[in-house]
């Protein structure tokens, strides 16, 4: 037998260091400007790629919330709103420099934490969130010019419960536009991704922030509850599923708080028989696939019209099975880890669809190991009534159905109690201005898909909550307005 | 497909549908403006996240001799002669004399009338020898200037032809004459294989790039090549991706293998491998082979030599420890 000639191209594992991280073994909930306390129940942060401990967190407990809600509100009262928005903005800028200086570190712990591919979290989390900062640090002198009445006033101290996706983007779009209103903020990230938000308490004492200005309270769906329902919380922010998402409505009904939420999707793609076909078909596998489909705009729908639905197809499964699974740390990895918990969540999901009469495809790709991956899926032959079409997928499966007309395709991909983001490709432009007039979504992007800009609003209608991210339309939530 | 007998005799082996295009120019017009679009911002953006793929170590050392194999080492200056050529032809032999492993390149690429010499410094090595024809760069002359100097490269001795299309007469929607003239020039450069240069830089859009591709399979050329290299954008990474997914549909529809040959402006190892991943994740590994995939370029081989002795020897040595181009 002749020895096999090499490969003439291969793609080695081009692996970024864990150290990069600068992991420790310890992290504490950031109060006051001080990484204290703590004295809640302790968890690991679990890397879902490994399922291996990546570090102990002290959670937080009912007196860390009191103690970082008085700090707020005293920083709000005399540190924060009293020095004006030229000052303000000086320390936006510094914050948005040091997460540029920091980035590569950020990176690979958000990877870490989420099983996001770094090449994602380098090129895509890190970049934005520190353009967030920059887009607020410009606001925060100008409020009188946003559109909301001559001197605005801020909603005075802030309680966020953030969810585990994109966490360090989702922190600074919150985060960057409360600062530069003059509000103060409690964050409490999403028990599996406590880390960046810590590491971002650290940052904010980096950029010399007034102590309380920024607090962060790591733990479980408790302190979230309780923080949300603090007395000392004006204004309330909830970032996560709608089904918790109207349970916080529910709780927060009558005290006399505002809440601003954002809540799920499932995002479609409509693509029309003209439509430029490689370019759909990346857009659509960009869609449901951007970090493992765990973002709540991913389009999770594919609604083609039925004259191409087959070659059109075929091209998606092509292009999806080029997507490489694998350790998130890797460089040339596409689609990174989810957690064994996740993968059982969909994989029962999965199952619903097949057992309704959806056939399922996945991708032949190779995970590195079993449990924490769900290589990209594709269910077809799905019809709008199967829980698939229904579901708020959050994860790297993508439901294909099919239109005969404009009409067909507009009502099917608006019967759905969401309302986030929608793409719509076709080469005729009437065409995708007469789709999107008719969409009931917040985003509709055309012959694009998953394409943000700190100066564009982002936010949904109906069972997508009611919160805007992005732009002047992003300071709302946190103006007395 | 076709019912009524075509009036030009449609094009052994080609599918149905494919043949009809050639039956003449009405049929020619329909099927290339009937080709669905490219959107100009997404498949930039597919081209910029493949260029993000890591090539490292080992792999980098294959990559690296894979494209040494796939240079058309080229000169194409007034100042050309014998001299230079038979200087090129050396370093395509043998590109460093430190390392004799180094694969010989893939062809020579010169003016036609100094094909004979690169013939002659060329016999017995392997290595091509392919002529630019048909009044290049421009391509601005008669059909009758342009074959003539077809058949003296081919006379000559050149294994390849790279010809020009003419792109005014494209620009102007006159695709049956670019497709006779593409068609008398294959008649006329048989056995030579023949490359067809679409100069994509002046071509005014991916949309006409594509269209210009299918033009030129459909007329019978060999390899698509982008650029002359004389116009500037010559190669880039989205135009070659276009390219690359002409020939890739050509091969699921018809079943024959055709090529791509970027040419000028790919100057560093770095540039060289992401076409190569390109080449990989577009058409596919079957076109990572020298018969399928070409360089059109001088610069690139330097570059390519010097990084492959920094990937032996773990640091990198300076230029003057490889020929210059002279």
């Amino acid at each position: 037998m002749t020895e096999p000639k090499p490969r003439p191209l291969a793609y080695a594992p081009a692996l970024e260091s864990a150290a990069l991280a600068r992991l420790r073994e310890h992290y504490r909930p950031f109060v006051d400007g001080e990484f204290t306390g703590g004295t809640g129940e302790p968890f690991s942060s679990v890397n879902p790629a490994t399922a291996e401990p990546l570090a102990e967190v002290s959670g937080s407990d009912a007196s860390d919330v009191d103690r970082a809600v008085s700090a707020a509100e005293e920083a709000f009262r005399q540190r924060w709103t009293p020095i004006g928005g030229t000052e303000r903005a000086k320390y936006l800028f510094r914050i948005a420099r040091l997460l540029q200086e920091r980035a590569r570190e950020l990176a690979v712990l958000a990877s870490l934490e989420t099983g996001e591919p770094v090449r994602k979290t380098t090129e895509f989390d890190l970049p934005n969130a520190a353009a967030q900062f920059l887009h607020y640090a410009g606001w925060a002198d100008k409020l009188d010019y946003a559109g909301f009445g001559p001197s605005p006033a801020p909603q005075g101290v802030v309680g966020q419960v953030l969810p585990s996706n994109l966490p360090l983007l989702l922190l600074a779009q919150r985060v960057a536009p409360a600062l530069a209103c003059g509000a103060t903020v409690v964050v409490k990230p999403a028990e599996r991704t406590p880390l960046t938000a810590l590491v971002f308490g650290e940052i904010c004492e980096q950029a010399g922030l007034p102590a309380g200005v920024v607090n962060v309270l790591p733990g479980g769906p408790g302190v979230g509850a309780k923080l949300l329902a603090h007395p000392g919380v004006r204004k309330a922010v909830f970032a996560g599923s709608t089904e918790t998402g109207k349970r916080v409505r529910r709780d927060l009904a009558g005290r006399g708080k505002r809440l601003t939420s954002d809540l799920g999707g499932s995002g479609v793609n409509i693509v029309f028989a003209d439509a430029a076909p490689e370019e759909a078909v990346r857009g659509v596998v960009e869609g449901a696939f951007f970090n493992q489909g765990r973002v709540r705009c991913a389009g999770s729908r594919l609604l083609v019209e039925e004259s191409v639905a087959e070659e059109f197809v075929a091209r998606l499964r092509a292009r999806t099975e080029s997507l490489r699974v694998g350790d998130p740390l890797d460089r040339n990895t596409d689609v990174g880890a989810l957690g064994s918990a996740e993968v059982a969540r969909l994989s029962e999901l999965l199952e619903r669809g097949v057992a309704e009469g959806a056939t399922r495809w996945t991708s032949p790709a190779a995970p590195p190991h079993d449990g924490g991956f769900l290589p990209p899926t594709l269910l077809t032959d799905v019809q709008q009534s199967m829980s698939v079409a229904r579901a708020e997928v959050f994860g790297p499966v993508l439901s294909v159905l099919t239109f005969r007309t404009p009409e067909e395709a507009v009502t099917k991909a608006n019967n759905t109690p969401h309302g986030l983001a929608a793409g719509v490709w076709s080469e005729k432009g009437s065409r995708a201005l007469w789709t999107a007039r008719r969409l009931r979504t917040g985003v509709v992007w055309a012959n694009a898909f998953h394409r943000f800009d700190p100066t564009a609003p982002f936010g949904g209608r109906g069972e997508s909550g009611d919160g805007r991210v992005g732009g002047a339309a992003g300071l709302e939530a946190y103006l007395d307005v | 497909m076709v019912d009524s007998p075509p009036s030009n005799p449609p094009k052994a082996g080609l599918p149905g549908d494919l043949a009809e295009a050639t039956r003449d120019e009405a049929a020619l017009t329909r099927f290339l403006r009937g080709l669905p679009g490219i959107d100009a911002v997404g498949l930039e953006q597919r081209a910029a996240s493949l260029a993000g793929r890591a090539v490292k170590g080992d792999a980098k050392l294959r990559a690296i001799d894979t494209a040494i194999g796939m240079v058309d080492l080229t000169t194409l200056e007034g100042a050309d002669n014998a001299s230079k050529v038979r200087a090129l032809a050396a370093k395509a032999r043998r590109p460093d004399s430190r390392f004799p492993d180094v694969p010989r390149v893939a062809a020579l690429c010169v003016y036609p009338d100094l094909v004979s010499d690169a013939v002659a410094a060329l016999r017995g090595s392997g290595v091509g020898v392919a002529s630019v024809a048909t009044a290049f760069p421009s391509g601005r002359s008669t059909i009758r200037a342009k074959l003539a100097e077809v058949e003296l490269a081919v006379e000559s001795g050149a294994d390849e032809v790279d010809m020009v299309i003419d792109r005014g007469a494209f620009l102007a929607g006159e695709y049956g004459r670019v497709f006779d003239e593409i068609e008398q020039v294959r008649a006329a450069c048989a056995p030579a294989h023949l490359k067809v240069i679409l100069e994509t830089g002046e071509l005014g859009g991916y949309d006409n790039v594509w269209r210009a591709s299918w033009l030129a399979l459909l007329a019978g050329a060999d390899f698509i090549k982008t650029s002359t290299g004389k116009v500037s954008p010559a190669a880039t990474l989205p135009v070659t991706h276009v390219l690359l997914r002409a020939v890739r549909e050509w091969r699921d529809r018809t079943g024959q293998p055709r090529g791509v040959k970027p040419a000028g402006g790919i100057r560093t190892t770095k540039d060289a491998v992401r076409y190569l991943v390109a080449v990989l994740e577009v058409a596919g590994p079957e076109w990572l082979t020298p018969e399928s995939f070409r360089f059109g370029a001088s610069g690139l081989l330097n570059d390519l030599l010097m990084q492959r002795e920094t990937q032996l020897d773990g640091h990198y040595s300076g230029p003057d420890q490889v020929a210059v181009d002279l």
